[in-house]
């Protein structure tokens, strides 16, 4: 059955009242320009044959290949009762939690949510989530944007291209200036970034560890971004938050994350979670649902959506986003994760991660001709340099079933050579030691 | 009802000394929006327009904008507001006052006590 719930006899009794001809009608004020020309779906077809179907596409995909590749998104374990703890009914709902007497279990969800990650990140408020890392990042430097009444951001080329491509893209129109600070031999350039800073900043926007793999203290350039009253923001990385030092602790006044890493599948590429957090003066230009805790008349404890003047239910035009995302379930999960694998788990997963990166990192500096990209301190994640491109290396590789890394020339000009090679604790040192073999012969 | 203040058809009231103007809002829309959590004003230096947007005030569940009277130069905003904007509700008229503006043009197009009194009544 098609889930629509008018009849055409119904439409045709809608449009009537309204005095339009027919559907197309509704969409008259969008120029036929800015509308899809085709939506290239096939016909209708039974259950099985889109099953045969699906099948075959899923039969495309290869999971037998040992893959390095990081670059933001992390194949890191998942316990086991993370997917049927997250598969039950009063969980998996679209309801919307507006009204608090009937969602005292989704809303405490969404507030223990909130707590762990603000928690991780040394930050003090954060909201129910968003669409992901990138749509995060975005956010924040909107709510940079308001909160110092500035148009002009300053981020540095070592945060990730994905998130910058993202932050171009919804500030086209939005009359913003995007000043980017090329990096330095991987490494943020700490004091090009500290002068590209001015009094008409709204924020400057770093990522820890950098895109490169790079870990650094943002400390002193949030202290003068500071001076000149622009906001710091910096997008971290959730299971090594539990090693590093903490947005909070550098000054960021908002941190943002891809949270996918906190027991989120890869699953091709989505759906993921974005995580924001923030320093309490900023809360109320934070996007999206907020969840907190109170007690109602007889003193007992509830939970409530707060702050709902910033959002779109109580005034579309004025909301502080337009953002629809909540990603509950994918909050759900990343909750879910942090309570099944507790504070030690994450810590412990973060340390392997980094030993496996470290012992990579040395297996493949002793091939020759191999180097690192640079001797900053790295976390599970480092830019391997080639003496030919890493894409050829890559392609050469995979033959092998192998996947080494992310050829970082795609996006860095200059970086033709480098590829960046992660580890999770669910690398095996074997093969690594393969990995390091293989590209020996190569070479 | 204040007789020594004028006021907006937006619930504003205004009171005019020399070329001073304080500004809030009446004891009539403070009942109407509810528990106050939070009053978004201007910038000390800002310069405002009357009929302009000012600012907002939310309450629980409901958030409305602030229109600004009159046309001037904002050089005070109650800070108290920041942490305490319940005083809106407890003293609208008093502790809950929003902004201090030099006016630069004069006052016009305000409604006397007796003229808003009735729409006050009426939107009952």
């Amino acid at each position: 059955m098609p889930y629509i719930p008018h009849t055409p006899q119904e439409i045709r009794e809608m449009l009537g009242v309204i005095g339009a001809r027919d559907v197309s009608d509704l969409f008259a004020e969008i120029p036929q320009t800015l509308r899809p020309k085709t939506f290239n779906l096939p016909r209708g077809a039974t259950e099985m044959a889109v099953r045969a179907a699906m099948e075959g596409l899923a039969a495309k995909n290869r999971t037998d290949m040992t893959s390095f590749l990081g670059g933001g998104f992390y194949d890191h374990f998942v316990p086991a009762a993370s997917d049927y703890l997250l598969a039950r009914g009063e969980f998996a709902t679209a309801y919307t939690p507006y009204q608090p007497e009937a969602s005292q279990g989704t809303l405490q969800a969404i507030f223990e949510y909130q707590t762990a990650v603000s928690r991780l990140f040394g930050m003090e408020c954060a909201n129910a989530g968003v669409y992901d890392g990138g749509t995060a990042l975005y956010e924040a430097l909107m709510m940079a944007v308001r909160h110092t009444r500035r148009k002009k951001a300053v981020v540095s080329q070592a945060v990730s291209p994905i998130y910058r491509i993202v932050l171009s893209t919804y500030t086209r129109n939005l009359g913003l200036e995007l000043v980017t600070v090329p990096h330095k031999d991987g490494c943020d350039d700490m004091d090009a970034l500290a002068g590209a800073i001015d009094d008409k900043t709204a924020a400057v926007v770093v990522q820890n560890p950098n895109f490169l793999g790079a870990v650094q203290d943002f400390t002193a350039l949030f202290a003068a971004a500071a001076a000149k009253g622009a906001l710091s923001i910096l997008s971290g990385y959730p299971v090594l938050q539990t090693v590093l030092k903490t947005p909070g602790a550098m000054g960021a006044d908002i941190a943002t994350a891809e949270g996918q890493s906190l027991g989120l599948p890869l699953s091709f590429g989505g759906p993921y979670l974005g995580i924001m957090t923030c320093r309490k003066p900023l809360v109320r230009q934070m996007p999206g649902r907020i969840a907190g805790r109170t007690v109602d008349g007889a003193g007992r404890t509830g939970y409530v959506l707060t702050l709902q003047a910033r959002e779109q239910h109580i005034r579309r035009e004025k909301a502080t986003s337009n953002i629809c995302s909540n990603q509950a379930l994918c909050a759900l999960r990343a909750l879910i994760n942090v309570c099944l694998t507790g504070e030690e788990g994450l810590a412990r997963q973060a340390a392997l991660s980094i030993e496996n990166a470290h012992y990579a990192a040395m297996k493949l500096a002793a091939v020759p001709g191999v180097r690192l990209l640079n001797d900053a301190p790295f976390g599970n994640e480092f830019a391997a340099v080639f003496p030919v491109k890493a894409k050829l290396v890559a392609r050469k590789l995979m033959d092998e079933d192998i996947i080494p890394g992310f050829p970082l020339g795609r996006y860095y000009k200059g970086l033709e050579n480098a590829l960046l090679v992660c580890c999770t604790e669910k690398h095996e040192r074997a093969e690594i030691d393969r990995l390091a073999r293989r590209l020996g012969k190569l070479l | 009802m204040h007789k020594d203040l004028l006021y907006t058809k937006t619930h504003e009231w205004v009171r005019v000394e020399d070329e001073i103007a304080v500004i809030g809002i009446t004891d009539f829309a403070q009942e109407q929006l509810g528990d106050i959590t939070y009053v978004e004003l201007p910038s000390v230096g800002d310069m405002l327009e009357a009929g302009q947007e000012m600012g907002s005030v939310e309450s629980v569940k409901a958030a409305s904008e602030l229109y600004c009277p009159v046309s001037g130069e904002v050089i005070e905003v109650n800070e108290e507001l920041e942490s305490t904007p319940e005083k809106v509700n407890t003293d609208p008229f008093g502790e809950g006052w929003m902004l201090r503006l030099r006016l630069t043009a004069e006052p016009a197009d305000l409604l006397s006590p007796e003229e808003y009194e009735e729409i006050a009544k009426s939107e009952h």
